[in-house]
């Protein structure tokens, strides 16, 4: 079952570049949330902020308070434990290329040191029938490469691998942006099965994809959230004239 | 200019053509079992490999030597290089990466001979006085560590000091391949929660694994033939022992320790013989780390970014 | 484990500093004007320096720079201009680097069969023709990346000004990119400059000073191989110092030519 997540005066920065300025807002629970805005905006880096992934990179710092659930991600917890019940799914598919399709799956499990053989088979198939990968691949589990799918079936193995550990809450950034629009629109439908059992929030360039997937939506612009609302009220009548102009494409 | 390209190739035939035809004196005596005989002497009965006045040659004490001395090389070189390589590139703060990976290089300029002379005057007597004697009281009950010689000299320092003169190849290497990984894999192992040393292990040596072995088959095929230093520190003796601490001989060695003074023909073409196989043997194994290497620096990346 | 990787870091660095540190507390205090200046001294006799080894080892290398140089340079240039993209340019390429990986002991086999053999005495001759052949493969290699680094703008304003091919290549492409050139045969020289094994039956050393290329030579990595083995002291301390001046020239060309290259091969280029 997913969480909420609670953000409170977010600040980050690149070295001296201010990239997300002021940030508050409730991300509900076992809801599909969509965060759209211009490029450079700022929401994937909120997104990496969420799973503390943005301080790998040097020069990125963070002040201000994100909770997922009771946890405070900062002050309470590792960025390692985090991540563990925070998956990710990058704009780029980035399996495995040296494990097979169930070693990709089994992946973050083994990691967390899950050994039984016998479990390990019964998440792998789960997960994979949960990113509905299964029946592509059922057969191939062991003697196939992650790296030799195709485009849209590596990305739903990454969504795969990152359900398997049975994360809260599931971060997309552009996930669909790399793909044809037939593995777009099944990533799509994926979404919408699995908001029931997570808090996902995704990233998207695609206004229709937020229209389609989301029931709240977040608007960026320059570091800031202009506006953050449900996905009806933001599209069909949004309260802040800079939204306007990018729903209705007068920028953007 | 295509003369000068192809003069490599000619150069390359010359080398072959030459040492084929110098050792054929052996190559027709002995034939295969040059490379494994085993001779008597008729005074003492013991075990005898290499005889130049009475014309016995046998190259198993020097394939033998080559082998020991390599393989202890590689063992105590393998780990540091992989160990440095992912110091420096995965956790070595900014300003430290570019002087020690100079250090690093300069051991790789440092020539044989020079490393030849610290061994003999540092590495041995450390050896002597302080390793071999723990090595016998540890290890002693192995059989491979027994405390008949008592001059520091024998496999053991030949493979220190082989270790030490292929490291910086083996480091370098493995550093280039590991900078081929794409950052996205690193990223990824990270987004499911390993800890810095799990993505290292999971997302970038798993990847390179195939560089990393190829480099560390340049490194062997760099010590197989090395020569000074070896010669001056592993007692050229052309003897089989089981003890690591025994003094030996290598291919690269007993060429250039006889070759100058060779006591007749024969015993030229045993040597030009042993240069042969030491040839055949280094292109071999150089050629195989070339094309792992290749596969993994240059050839088509798998589809993953 | 972050402890091992820093602990593999110093148990590398060590030995590095051990060496250095050696050769500069033991040679430095033999280095007088008598070194440079005197050939050995007869045994058990006490003075004298490696002069004849500094003077034939310059004479080898110049040897095998004549030979290295030249046809390096040239293969070099086919690979990069001439023969870029075919099979028989990867065949050389690929032939090259493996002729790299034979060990130095064997080129010296092949210099002794080619050189010693037929003039029946060991020679200058000899030494330079196995170091030679060691410095091709380095010099190609590295002139075809010099060669490659050069922008194809260039060759283009050349052969549009209707200057023929071959002309072009070489008065243009070549000169944009002989700072990397000379670069890689700085490399090579300091990596034969000191070899051992390939002299041992070659140039075969020489205890006295000589200037005639046909006899044997003295050459400084290998005067050091046996004054290191010998049982005198005095010698013991020549090596030592001679140590120090080849590590001191090594050193010296492997910085210039990091520095070359780290500012910038081309800056003619662009």
């Amino acid at each position: 079952m997913g969480v909420g997540i609670e953000v409170v005066n977010l600040n980050a920065w690149y070295g001296t570049n201010h990239t997300l300025q002021d940030i508050n807002l409730n991300i509900p629970a076992n809801h599909a949330t969509a965060l759209i805005g211009p490029s450079g905006c700022g929401k994937s880096t909120f997104v990496r902020c969420i799973n503390r992934m943005h301080e790998t990179n040097p020069i990125g710092r963070v002040t201000g308070s994100i909770k997922i659930g009771d946890l405070d991600v900062y002050k309470d917890a590792k960025p390692v434990q985090i991540r563990r019940r925070v998956g990710m799914v990058f704009q780029r598919p980035n399996p495995f290329p040296t494990m097979s399709i169930y070693d990709n799956v089994a992946a973050g499990l083994k990691l967390n040191g899950y050994t039984n053989r016998r479990s390990l088979d019964e998440i792998v198939e789960k997960s994979l029938k949960n990113s509905a990968l299964w029946g592509e691949v059922k057969d191939d589990l062991k003697k196939k490469s992650g790296a030799s799918l195709s485009g849209g079936q590596q990305q739903r193995l990454c969504i795969a691998r990152a359900l398997a550990v049975d994360p809260e809450v599931l971060l997309m950034d552009e996930p669909a942006s790399a793909l044809d629009p037939v593995s777009t629109s099944k990533i799509e439908d994926l979404i919408f099965q699995l908001k029931t059992q997570y808090t996902i929030v995704i990233v998207t360039h695609n206004m229709q994809q937020a229209a389609r997937v989301a029931e709240k939506t977040g608007f960026f612009l320059n570091g800031r959230m202009v506006e953050f609302d449900s996905t009806h009220k933001i599209f069909t009548n949004p309260s802040d004239k800079r939204t306007e102009d990018y729903i209705t494409g007068r920028f953007g | 200019m295509l003369l000068c390209g192809l003069s490599i190739f000619v150069i390359v035939g010359l080398i072959a053509f030459e040492l084929v035809v110098r050792s054929q004196l052996t190559l027709h005596k002995f034939g295969f079992a040059f490379f494994y005989q085993v001779f008597t002497d008729p005074q003492t009965n013991l075990k005898l490999f290499w005889d130049p006045v009475n014309e016995q040659f046998s190259a198993r004490p020097f394939i033998y030597g080559t082998l020991v001395s390599s393989f202890l090389a590689l063992l105590l070189a393998v780990p540091l290089a992989i160990g440095v390589a992912v110091f420096l590139t995965e956790m070595c703060p900014r300003v430290l990466r570019g002087p020690l990976a100079f250090l690093t290089e300069l051991l790789a300029a440092i020539p044989s001979v020079i490393y030849g002379l610290w061994a003999v005057f540092v590495l041995v007597p450390l050896l002597r006085d302080y390793v071999n004697p723990l090595l016998v009281k540890t290890l002693g009950w192995s059989g491979l560590f027994s405390d008949d010689n008592p001059t520091g000299l024998g496999y053991v320092a030949a493979g220190v000091i082989l270790a030490i003169m292929i490291l910086p190849i083996i480091s370098s290497l493995t550093r280039e391949v590991m900078s081929t990984v794409p950052h996205s894999q690193r990223e990824a192992v990270l987004a499911l929660g390993a800890t810095r040393w799990e993505m290292i292990r999971m997302g970038v040596l798993r990847n390179a694994r195939i560089g990393i072995v190829g480099s560390v088959i340049l490194g062997l095929g760099r010590a197989l033939g090395e020569t000074m230093a070896v010669a001056m520190v592993i007692g050229d003796a052309p003897e089989i022992h089981r003890s690591l601490l025994s003094n030996g001989s290598t291919m690269a060695t007993v060429i250039a320790n006889e070759y100058a003074e060779a006591v007749g023909d024969m015993h030229l073409s045993a040597l030009t013989e042993i240069g042969l196989a030491l040839f055949v043997v280094t292109i071999f194994v150089n050629a195989l780390a070339q094309v792992l290497i290749w596969a993994v620096t240059r050839g088509t990346p798998s589809q993953v970014h | 484990m972050t402890g091992l990787a820093i602990l593999a870091t110093v148990i590398v660095i060590v030995p590095l500093i051990a060496i250095f540190g050696y050769l500069i507390y033991k040679g430095a205090s033999s280095l007088n004007f008598a070194f440079f200046t005197k050939s050995p001294a007869p045994v058990g006799e006490l003075g004298g320096g490696m002069a004849n080894a500094i003077l034939g080892s310059a004479i080898v290398l110049a040897l095998a720079s004549a030979i290295g140089v030249p046809i390096g340079i040239g293969g070099g240039i086919y690979l990069a201009e001439f023969g870029r993209g075919t099979k028989l340019a990867a065949a050389i390429r690929f032939t090259a680097d493996v002729l790299n990986g034979v060990p130095s002991i064997v080129m010296g086999l092949a210099a002794y069969a080619l050189i010693v053999v037929p003039m029946k005495h060991f020679s200058a001759y000899a030494g330079g023709v196995a170091l030679g052949f060691m410095m091709i493969p380095t010099v190609c290699r590295t002139s075809e990346e010099m060669l490659l680094m050069v922008p194809n703008a260039i060759r283009e304003a050349a052969l549009g000004l209707g200057v023929p091919n071959w002309r072009s290549v070489l008065s243009i492409t070549v000169k944009t990119a002989s700072p990397g050139i000379i670069t890689g045969c700085m490399l090579a020289f300091a990596r034969v400059a000191g070899e051992t094994a390939p002299l041992v039956f070659t140039a075969l050393g020489n205890q006295f000073w000589s200037t005639n290329l046909n006899q044997p030579i003295a050459a400084l990595p290998l005067q050091i191989y046996v004054y290191a083995l010998s049982p005198y002291d005095d010698w013991h301390r020549l090596a030592w110092a001679g140590s120090l001046v080849l590590i001191v020239l090594i050193v010296f060309a492997v910085s210039l030519v990091r520095y070359v290259t780290s500012r910038g091969v081309l800056k003619g280029a662009s």
